[in-house]
């Protein structure tokens, strides 16, 4: 298929004509950039009909990309072919990024209208679709690691697009960096791969995979959990998620709600073979998932910044899909359609926020709106399929999504199962605080705001993504999505649920009304003060430290770390300067006490040579009399 | 004819000389005291030629005199700069060059 490399050249050109174009392409950079997203999901689409009508995974080898060693007996050579392979798990991403994408364009066009540096925005947006594509396109880990970086570069990028904001500036860094901690465990198993089987392409892996041994593959899966552990901002490099939010809305829905943190559970999908050979492996990833889901809706519940609300409950969804990736068969298409559905609902919210805070002068404190339903008609009943959808209710896509992997939790283990429940009350409770906050209530609002509809421009993707978020459960109706990954995820698992699947989606349904209840309770019927309240529960108070992620980072690797910093350079000064120093002051003083023989007379010079004349002549004799 | 007496000479002069360089203050003095080293070490030259019967001493006596006509003419010149300089012609005086 010579024309699937299109998908990725497409927004790749774009982002580079806006980006090396500069100030030129200022007057249609955003038409330009807002365009390539389109014209890829068109791509895309083709090849999905393709793929759907032939069945067979598309190819295109693009290049050789590295070609080292010699095959003589006894070397491995290694050999990387840039190919793209388009198959069903690909093709789903491949849509999600650019539909989703697309339609985040369209609202950015908007939302960043008052922008100066519109065009650079949207040239950065290119280029981080640009990489995720090839993240999600590639057939090889060396080249997803290429889509990997230029993803995690794009995300720096557009976290830090304010960066004459320090907190903006601050939180840009400390992404990248948390996320190089990931790509070290990334880096290692790719180098583990080529190690093991001579050669880092799935297909090779894969086949490779039967013939190690039990623990080269946990510890391969490990690896790679690390890596999708940093991307996918799960405990314990969960820490980077909420600071991200310093960056424009858009990115927060596009970036870090709806594509780029799924790449971790992209990957774990896509290693799928790695970690069926390993139980030990799979467990962590379980472990991972269940405690990030946790983890991550407590922070949502104390949250008064709505970007961080949102962004806590990200934290907390990808831990349902990690959660149900690492259950095995079972659960891979689930993670996927879980992943699909929150890609549209949570995208959904996050441009609603976006239109919100548009609408109060950029001011993110919930506690600062209330009441706004009449205001943003549009904004509110789009926010609220979002809603819907995230909580469970039933019809709604997350319903369905969330329903079947606890469903799939409780086959794996009964606990698993009780904490996924436990969740989703929680996720009920935050999320019913944060449209309480929002909506209703009374008018909290600071003075000169006049809350006003955002533009159609911005209201039509929040429409679109609203449908998505109340109809995305149609790709659950015949089993649909587990037949179409069917042949890259493997098949589904026997039914063995501990109770009846009624009576799961009943206590679900049970749970989940409960958490409503507790927010209706606390917001919806107390006033809410328009600051936030500071003697709060110890509880609280851990949630809004988020679970004190920053303090644990800081003691275990931080100060232990400035502490053999400040060791080693004392070493350094003290021993092995002090090594060197020394021998230089020995010498020079020395030198500084010979040198006061050269005392400037010249009698004492000719002392001196008669002595040394002397002295050879004594030798002499003494020689030749001997 | 025995060449002792030649060449006790010749030690005398010679240690007188070199006494003279290592006690003297005055440079006109000193010099003298290195020419007389010189002279010294030509007696010598010529005595142990004279005793071996070949010429190589007395060529070597030439060659001491001309390189000593050559040493005069430069550091006479040198004392007579630094006299005009310092207003002095003491070779401890003329001590600048040191550590």
């Amino acid at each position: 298929m010579t024309w699937l490399s299109l998908i990725i050249l497409i927004p790749a050109a774009s982002a580079a004509v806006l980006l090396i174009g500069g100030r030129l392409t200022d007057g249609w950079g955003h038409l330009l950039g807002t365009a390539a997203p389109l014209a890829s999901f068109v791509v895309g689409l083709v090849a999905f009909l393709k793929l759907r009508n032939d069945g067979d995974p598309l190819h295109q080898n693009l290049f050789t990309w590295i070609n080292a060693g010699s095959s003589a007996p006894g070397n491995t050579p290694f050999h990387v072919s840039f190919t793209l392979l388009f198959d069903p798990l690909s093709a789903l991403f491949v849509l999600l990024i650019t539909g989703v994408g697309g339609l985040i364009h369209i609202y950015s066009i908007g939302y960043m209208a008052d922008d100066d540096r519109r065009r650079r925005f949207f040239g950065y947006l290119n280029l981080f679709v640009a990489a995720m594509l090839t993240l999600v396109l590639a057939n090889d880990y060396l080249a997803l690691f290429l889509g990997w970086e230029g993803v995690g570069l794009a995300s720096y990028l557009l976290i830090g697009f304010w960066q004459y904001k320090n907190s903006a500036a601050v939180a840009a860094k400390k992404a990248f960096i948390v996320n190089r901690v990931g790509d070290a465990g990334m880096l290692l198993a790719i180098m583990l791969m080529f190690r093991s089987f001579g050669t880092t392409s799935f297909a090779g892996v894969s086949a490779g995979m039967d013939r190690v041994s039990s623990g080269t593959a946990t510890v391969l899966g490990l690896l790679l959990l690390l890596g999708a552990c940093g991307k996918s901002a799960q405990v314990p490099l969960q820490s980077w998620l909420l600071d991200a939010m310093e960056g424009p809305t858009p990115v927060s829905a596009l970036i870090h709600a709806a594509t780029m943190v799924t790449a971790g559970v992209y990957l774990v999908v896509r290693s799928n073979f790695v970690y069926a050979q390993s139980q030990a492996a799979q467990t962590a990833v379980v472990v991972v998932g269940l405690v990030t889901l946790l983890w991550g809706a407590i922070i949502g519940c104390a949250k008064d910044d709505i970007k961080k609300a949102l962004a806590g409950s990200t934290m907390s969804q990808i831990g349902y899909m990690m959660l149900a990736a690492g259950i095995g068969p079972a659960g891979y298409a689930f993670a996927i359609f879980h992943l699909l559905t929150h890609g549209f609902f949570k995208a959904n919210m996050f441009l609603g926020a976006g239109s919100v805070m548009h609408a109060m002068d950029d001011d993110v404190d919930m506690r600062h709106y209330g009441g706004l339903r009449k205001l943003l008609p549009i904004t509110f009943l789009t926010f609220g399929c979002g809603y819907l959808a995230i909580i469970g209710f039933p019809g709604f896509a997350g319903f369905w999504s969330k329903d079947k992997i606890i469903e799939a939790a409780f086959q794996d283990n009964v606990l698993v199962g009780i904490g996924a429940v436990l969740g989703a009350g929680i996720t009920a409770f935050y999320m019913t605080r944060v449209m309480i906050l929002t909506f209703f209530g009374e008018r909290r609002w600071r003075e000169n705001v006049h809350p006003h509809e955002a533009p159609p421009v911005m209201t039509v993707p929040l429409v679109l993504l609203a449908v998505g978020s109340t109809f995305g459960g149609v790709m659950l109706l015949d089993g649909w999505i587990q037949g179409w990954l069917k042949p890259v995820v493997g098949g589904e698992g026997q039914e063995n649920l501990p109770m009846a699947a009624w009576l799961i989606q009943v206590i679900v349904l049970v749970v989940v009304a409960v958490g409503i209840a507790i927010a209706y309770l606390a917001y919806g019927r107390e006033t809410v003060s328009a600051t936030a309240p500071t003697r709060v529960s110890v509880f609280t108070r851990a949630a809004r430290a988020d679970l004190y992620g920053d303090a644990i980072n800081e003691a275990v690797l931080m100060r232990p770390g400035e502490y053999l910093t400040r060791l080693l350079v004392f070493f350094d000064n003290r021993r092995v300067d002090g090594a060197v120093n020394g021998l230089a002051a020995l010498i020079g003083g020395t030198s500084g006490r010979v040198r006061r023989w050269q005392t400037g007379f010249v009698r004492s010079y000719a002392l001196s040579m008669l002595g040394g004349s002397a002295v050879v002549v004594l030798a002499m004799l003494a020689v030749k009399l001997a | 004819m025995s060449t002792t007496p030649f060449l006790v000479l010749s030690a005398l002069l010679f240690s007188i000389g070199a006494i003279g360089v290592l006690v003297r203050r005055n440079a006109i003095v000193v010099f003298m005291c290195i020419e007389l080293m010189l002279n010294a070490s030509n007696l010598a030259f010529v005595t142990f030629a004279r005793q071996n019967g070949n010429l190589d001493g007395q060529i070597a006596a030439f060659f001491v005199m001309v390189v000593a006509a050559a040493e005069v003419v430069v550091g006479l010149a040198i004392i007579v700069t630094i006299y005009r300089t310092r207003r002095s012609a003491s070779v401890d005086d003329a001590s600048l060059l040191k550590y």
